[in-house]
């Protein structure tokens, strides 16, 4: 029976797990993720979930416990936020390279300093080169098909990489929402049981992960990562479709359209902020102003050639960043400006909603607003623009 | 001894420099744990020269992740293990003296406190030899190492050597022996034990080097046994707490020791009374832990 429930984006998280049936959960808590693994421990305790967990020290073992038991052979899961995610980033090399399909959510928080707990992607942003897909989320119910959905794409013999499903602190973390649960049974059919057959710990058939290796060999892994990621996007895409099939949501894989078709100008966003924009891309359309928006699901493997189809129906495109790389502008923008290298159309960044600050209607119509500036004249008169930053111009 | 399997799960062709204490360590082990095991191996020299891809002296499966988190991976692997009903498999992790009581300490100590059943093994070589012999939290006093140098104003390691199994041993958990390669018959007993109990258990072996150390590489057991006799090492055993000494330190004195190493080379007669001190302090403390 399928059940809606109105949860928090944490539980939404901790159910996900459940309905995969994970066999290990490694957890460390740090606001705001601690629900997560509180409720997983109430799933564990009361039986509803039949999963090895492992409290440990910090979040450093906690991935290390995940890539361990991955290699053993198991599905595992861990969450985290913040300075747990930067804590475990020497661990996260080791999942991407050996290819090892760990499921994490991460509850997108600030990064000290100073220390603050609100939502920001410069967590998530920096792991960007670590082997893991990334994935940035809108809604409580995106959060648990998500969880589900990640461990098909990331088990499918193509992939074999882990996932980071990532949702903005507080603004879904710790609100509740609507949230259609899936039949445990109809979970099992889309989702199998994790058969390893590259990476396993087991006497019987004795196999090595991790050799200490010469340069001989090492570019080749790096390879093999790389293409695991360009081969994701494909999987990304049919594991979105089946899932809609199966459960009736469909969330359309890399990016989200939505009035892309004539726009003059296009905003992408990624996370929450997407909900702030969508009803004024209608306000603008009631008024006659053609706008357009793309939510950027998947920013890692980049929807390189997706954003390049945008390009080619639109005038200008406008990049939202709740992340900064100081002195380079936002993660986001840098990629698209990569992708988008050679098509003549402006390309501007919209800095916005950092430390968690709220991300406001007014900010949003500002982006929609200098970007059909940039349609107009050809070119942008900023190519970063911060917003609702103290004393400095937009 | 004699009853020791002749298969070789850890086999010949390995590249460790002559005299290495730790493939003896090692090869004892594998001997004892059997082929159904599994090995974590932190970045040390025993990765290294056990297993340089494509090349691998280990007949059973291993993982290495990373340096400092030896206990939480052989923990994780275990669990895992256990998940998919294989809950049998021993799992062991063989990890040096810096990446046990320096970096490693943090995940051996969740380890132990959250009893993981597994085996942990710390090859004590008494400093950082496979990134070039720097100084670690077990180097003993006076040591040279290459970040200890004998120079004009300090000579040689001014500290002392932590003690890791006393900090394990206030785990509580269920076995925490020392042993040494220069006593196997007592080191194969406690690997034989470890192996038949479950739960946490941790072992420090004494493992001497020669290319640390300075000593000639025939002179490895040797030395491993002056270690016992002058009481820089005590050999003992903690089961659910319970001290046991199993062998009495003759106290030699720790100048015969010291001599023959070009470690302690430059070592003023005050700084081998500082150590002959430390060793019979030593001493005094791991037999007080007997409780009659």
């Amino acid at each position: 029976m399928v059940e809606k429930r109105v949860v928090t984006g944490n539980y939404a998280a901790a159910y996900g797990a459940l309905l995969s049936r994970v066999d290990l959960i490694a957890a460390y808590p740090i606001t705001p993720q601690t629900f997560v693994v509180e409720h997983a421990s109430e799933f564990v305790n009361n039986g509803m979930l039949d999963a090895e967990f492992m409290r440990v020290e910090s979040e450093h073992s906690a991935m290390s416990a995940c890539v361990s038991a991955t290699a053993a052979g198991a599905r595992t899961f861990t969450a985290t936020a913040s300075q747990g995610l930067a804590l475990m980033h020497e661990v996260l090399f080791i999942a991407g390279s050996a290819h090892l399909p760990i499921v994490m959510p991460v509850i997108n928080r600030t990064v000290a300093g100073p220390i603050g707990i609100w939502a920001e992607h410069n967590d998530t942003m920096p792991q960007r080169d670590t082997g893991w897909l990334q994935c940035y989320i809108e809604s409580n119910q995106e959060v648990l098909d998500m969880i589900i959905q990640a461990y098909k794409i990331c088990e499918d013999k193509r992939v074999l990489l882990p996932m980071m499903v990532n949702l903005d602190a507080f603004i879904l973390s710790h609100t509740v929402e609507p949230v259609e649960f899936p039949d445990i049974e109809d979970v099992d059919k889309f989702l199998p049981k994790y058969k390893p057959e590259h990476a396993r710990l087991w006497p019987e058939d004795p196999m090595i992960i991790g050799s200490f290796s010469p340069p001989e060999y090492i570019q080749e892994i790096r390879y093999q990562t790389d293409e695991s990621m360009n081969n994701s996007r494909k999987v990304i895409e049919e594991v979105n479709s089946d899932f809609a099939k199966a459960f009736r949501r469909d969330y359309y894989g890399m990016i989200e359209e939505y009035q892309t078709d004539d726009a003059d100008a296009i905003l992408i966003t990624l996370g929450t902020v997407t909900s702030t924009a969508r009803p004024i891309v209608d306000e603008y359309r009631d008024a006659g102003k053609k706008v357009g928006l793309v939510k950027l699901r998947f920013f890692r493997p980049y929807p390189t050639e997706l954003i390049r189809k945008i390009a080619e129906k639109t005038k200008a495109i406008g990049v939202y960043d709740r992340a900064v790389s100081f002195g380079s502008g936002g993660p986001s923008w840098i990629d698209a400006r990569s992708a988008l290298y050679g098509y003549n159309i402006p390309v501007i960044n919209f800095l916005a909603g950092l430390g968690g600050r709220d991300v406001m209607a007014s900010d949003v119509r500002l982006m929609f607003d200098r970007t059909l500036e940039a349609a107009k004249e050809g070119k942008a008169k900023k190519d970063v623009v911060w917003i609702g930053t103290r004393g400095v111009e937009p | 001894m004699k009853d020791l399997p002749d298969e070789e799960l850890f086999t010949a062709g390995h590249t460790a420099c002559p005299g290495c204490g730790c493939p003896i360590m090692v090869r004892a082990a594998m001997k004892i744990f059997g082929p159904n095991t599994v090995c974590y191996f932190p970045a040390n020299c025993l990765l290294v020269f056990g297993a340089t891809y494509p090349q691998d002296a280990f007949k059973v499966p291993y993982l290495h992740v990373l340096f400092e988190n030896s206990a939480v991976c052989a923990s994780g692997i275990k669990r895992g293990l256990k998940k998919l009903g294989k809950g049998d498999v021993n799992v062991v992790a063989f990890a040096g003296d810096g990446g046990t009581a320096d970096i490693g300490i943090q995940a051996l100590s969740g380890a132990a406190e959250r009893n993981e059943d597994i085996i942990y093994i710390c090859y004590d070589n008494e400093a950082y030899m496979n990134t070039g012999i720097q100084r670690s939290g077990s180097t003993p006093h006076g040591a040279w190492t290459t970040t200890t140098p004998v120079g004009k104003k300090i000579a040689g390691k001014e500290l002392y050597k932590k003690d890791v199994p006393r900090i394990m041993i206030a785990h509580d958990v269920p076995y925490v022996a020392t042993a040494s390669i220069g006593h196997p018959a007592d080191m194969l007993r406690k690997l034989e034990k470890a192996r038949d109990l479950k739960g946490f258990r941790y072992l420090q072996i004494f493992a001497p080097c020669p290319t640390g150390w300075r000593f000639d590489t025939a002179k490895t057991v040797q030395l491993a046994k002056m270690a016992v006799d002058c009481g820089l090492w005590t050999l003992y055993e903690a089961e659910d707490g319970k001290v046991t000494i199993n062998k009495k330190p003759k106290m030699t004195p720790v100048k015969d020791y010291v001599k023959l190493q070009g470690r302690f080379r430059h070592m003023t007669d005050e700084q081998i009374d500082s150590l002959q001190e430390w060793a019979n302090k030593k001493w005094e403390r791991d037999s007080a832990m007997v409780i009659e």
